[in-house]
């Protein structure tokens, strides 16, 4: 059993990379994130564990910083909110070419440009549909509690070595700043050199007399070497699909309506769902933790049991409602609800919404 | 006093021609081929080969390290 | 003595270093870039760092270095190889870690990380090729363009000129030749900072000298950037053979870009 603690969102993250024997931290102020490297700073990490803490210059330099350490073979990790988010694009996609792991955190606030400091779910398509230059995928995770924004630290590195991608941890304003109770891991060793030389063999350690030199790049002239290199991309985008794709289902046994929403959405969704099941309406709740790679299967699943309808709940004016949409491909009924700006949608009128749009008078 | 004797080889399937060498050899002793390598490239040789000293400044500024320089003390 | 008696093992003098692959060189001829990377790969050799050095390449002509170093390497995004550098070495400072850029990459895009990264002190070696120009690209101007310097983006020549009176008057101003060397050489996290060229056998003697220098800093040091420019050529973009190119850099680039060292185990050097 781990230490109980009562703590916000984002040092709670702070405090699971430490502790998951992370090698380093790379970031740039932004708020509602700006906790993550004050606690970090404050923490100590290289005196606990050895873990390296730098404030960068950008938030681009500090992508690059994490892309590089990456490519090395350590565990490392950055975090911003969506305008530095944007300024990362250009590092995500060449850790997503050469294939280098890492966990990036994105704390997100309203937008579009400098937009608002306030809770904001806008950057879905950001993360989820890439946003940096080229076919690829990174993994996201969307934490609904302080406590997922703890567990998904060590999840996100996992995914991330397994896989040899980025792992994003797609927060916002209101998980990264709430305080809830959370069971904190027990510390783990940072892997040492032998460790990682043994266990990555890709990592560049300085080679070994009488072995090959090592390259970690996202370029190569050759058409046709670059055609197979974005195949077992795709390739291995297809295995994370089928391995890695996670849900919670709430109520769905004998639903006929169902909300998806992830996040702090999902929150107030879930608390729509006992409303609406107070009021005698069969409604359930999908809450994504994965959204990439989508559960569009859970879905898929719920139409064949029988579910007439999808709202998806979103703190933005109707970005996951794509997804939900391709899912659904035209079989049921699916909309969108969101508010916007910073401002928190209710249970009640979530509910309102789903009585509104999908089950009609 | 000890005079020294040297000799170049030329990676001539490498070497681009560019004449650096030619000129910073002190004894005048590379020029660049009338023929061509398979780059189509007029690659650099010892034309006057009893003139070598075995200095090495053909190699030293060589841009693709095509020459590998030899020398004996006579 | 025939040449092919003296041609043999024992009587080897000088050859191309064991630590280059042999992949041939992508570079146009008469490139300095092969002749940096030749002595880079000496000086590697010689102190017997090739199974722990990290290299990073840049955005620029120098891109697939990588390719002809037989050390391990990562390929940076445009002007991000300080921060990437900047990475490794936090993370592994045991090993020897250099960056490779170009003066596009290094002076222009990269201007923040490369400022910051000297500001930090960062434990690690710079080696920034300045060639007035853009290569990969097609020759556009750079941001050490000399001024009145023809390039595909100054087809009149660099324009260095303020606007005369308020405002902007019709006059293009590309700005002035940027000193960035000089420029780093003042903030305290730098260590070694200096100008070299390697357009014939006594500059590159000095330059190995140099690159030499700034990796055994790095090796012996805790911290400070070890910082080499190299004023080199570019016989392509510059439009001349490679002959008349250094001969150009000498009576052209070298009086904007003067040799020498600039700052020696943190002092400034007076002149």
């Amino acid at each position: 059993m781990g230490e109980l603690k009562l703590m916000k969102g984002n040092e709670a993250l702070a405090e699971a990379a430490i502790r998951y024997g992370a090698d380093a931290y790379f970031g740039y102020p932004i708020t509602p994130q700006s906790e993550v490297i004050e606690y970090l700073s404050e923490q100590n990490p290289y005196e606990r564990t050895g873990m390296v803490v730098l404030q960068a210059e950008s938030e681009l330099a500090a992508i690059n910083m994490v892309y590089a350490a990456g490519a090395a073979g350590k565990r490392v990790m950055t975090s911003s909110s969506s305008p530095g988010v944007c300024l990362k694009q250009e590092g995500l996609a060449y850790i997503a070419g050469a294939e280098v792991p890492c966990v990036f955190a994105d704390v997100v606030r309203g937008g579009p440009g400098l937009g608002t400091i306030q809770p904001s779910q806008a950057d879905y398509f950001q993360n989820t549909k890439g946003g940096g230059n080229g076919d690829y995928r990174n993994i996201v995770l969307a934490p609904s509690s302080v406590q997922e924004m703890c567990d998904f630290v060590a999840l996100g590195f996992d995914l991330a070595f397994k896989y040899r991608m980025a792992a994003c941890i797609l927060s916002d304003g209101a998980i990264g700043q709430m305080m809830e109770k959370v069971i904190l891991p027990e510390q783990k060793a940072r892997m040492t050199e032998e460790e990682i030389k043994a266990k990555y063999p890709w990592a560049l350690t300085g080679r070994a007399r009488g072995t090959q030199h090592r390259v970690i790049t996202s370029l190569d002239l050759d058409s046709a070497k670059m055609e197979e290199h974005n195949r077992a991309l795709q390739r291995k985008y297809k295995e994370v699909e089928a391995n890695e794709t996670r849900y919670e289902m709430i109520n769905c046994e004998d639903a006929e309506y169902v909300f998806v929403a992830y996040g702090s959405s999902a929150r107030i969704a879930q608390k729509s769902v006992q409303l609406g099941r107070e009021a005698g309406l069969k409604v359930g709740l999908l809450r994504p933790i994965t959204l990439w790679p989508y559960p569009t299967k859970a879905i898929d699943d719920l139409i064949k049991k029988g579910v007439k309808g999808f709202l998806s709940v979103e703190l933005s004016c109707g970005q996951m409602i794509e997804d939900v949409r391709l899912a659904c491909n035209g079989r049921v009924k699916a909309e969108h609800f969101g508010r916007v700006g910073g401002i928190i949608h209710t249970p009640e009128e979530v509910l309102e919404a789903m009585k509104k749009q999908i089950i009609g008078e | 006093m000890a005079s020294f004797k040297g000799a170049i080889s030329v990676d001539t399937e490498r070497c681009k021609g560019c004449g650096v060498c030619v000129v910073n050899c002190p004894m005048g002793v590379i020029s660049l081929a009338k023929e061509v390598n398979g780059k189509g490239y007029n690659y650099a040789y010892m034309a006057e080969p009893d003139k070598c000293i075995g200095c090495a400044s053909c190699g030293i500024v060589c841009p693709d390290g095509v020459i590998s320089v030899y020398k004996v003390k006579l | 003595m025939t040449v092919q008696d003296i041609i043999k093992p024992e009587n080897l003098v000088y050859q191309k270093s064991k630590l280059l692959t042999n992949k041939p060189f992508h570079y146009c001829p008469g490139c300095g870039h092969g002749t940096v990377h030749r002595i880079i790969a000496e000086v590697l050799e010689e102190l017997g760092v090739d199974d722990r050095t990290i290299g990073v390449s840049p955005v620029g002509c120098a891109v697939m270095a990588y390719d002809y170093f037989d050390v391990d390497f990562v390929e940076a995004a445009h002007g991000r190889a300080p921060a990437c550098a900047t990475g490794i070495k936090r993370v592994w400072p045991d090993k020897i870690v250099f960056s490779y850029q170009g003066d596009g990459d290094l002076a222009a895009i990269g201007t923040c990380e490369t400022i910051h990264t000297c500001n930090r002190g960062e434990n690690i070696t710079m080696i920034f090729v300045n060639n007035g120009i853009y290569g990969m690209t097609g020759g556009q101007m750079a941001p050490t363009t000399l001024e009145g310097m023809k390039t595909a983006t100054t087809p009149y020549g660099r324009k260095a000129t303020l606007p005369a009176g308020a405002g902007f008057d019709g006059i293009p101003n590309n700005g002035y030749p940027l000193h960035i060397t000089e420029l780093i050489a003042h903030l305290p996290g730098t260590k070694y900072v200096t100008r070299q060229a390697v357009y014939d056998p006594a500059h590159v003697r000095n330059a190995k000298k140099a690159i030499k220098k700034a990796f055994e800093n790095q090796i012996n040091g805790k911290s400070g950037v070890n910082f080499v420019e190299i004023v080199s050529n570019c016989n392509s973009n510059w439009k001349m053979e490679p002959v008349a190119a250094n001969k150009w850099l000498v009576e052209n680039m070298l009086p904007e870009y003067p040799l020498g060292d600039i700052k020696v185990d943190g002092k400034l050097v007076e002149k």
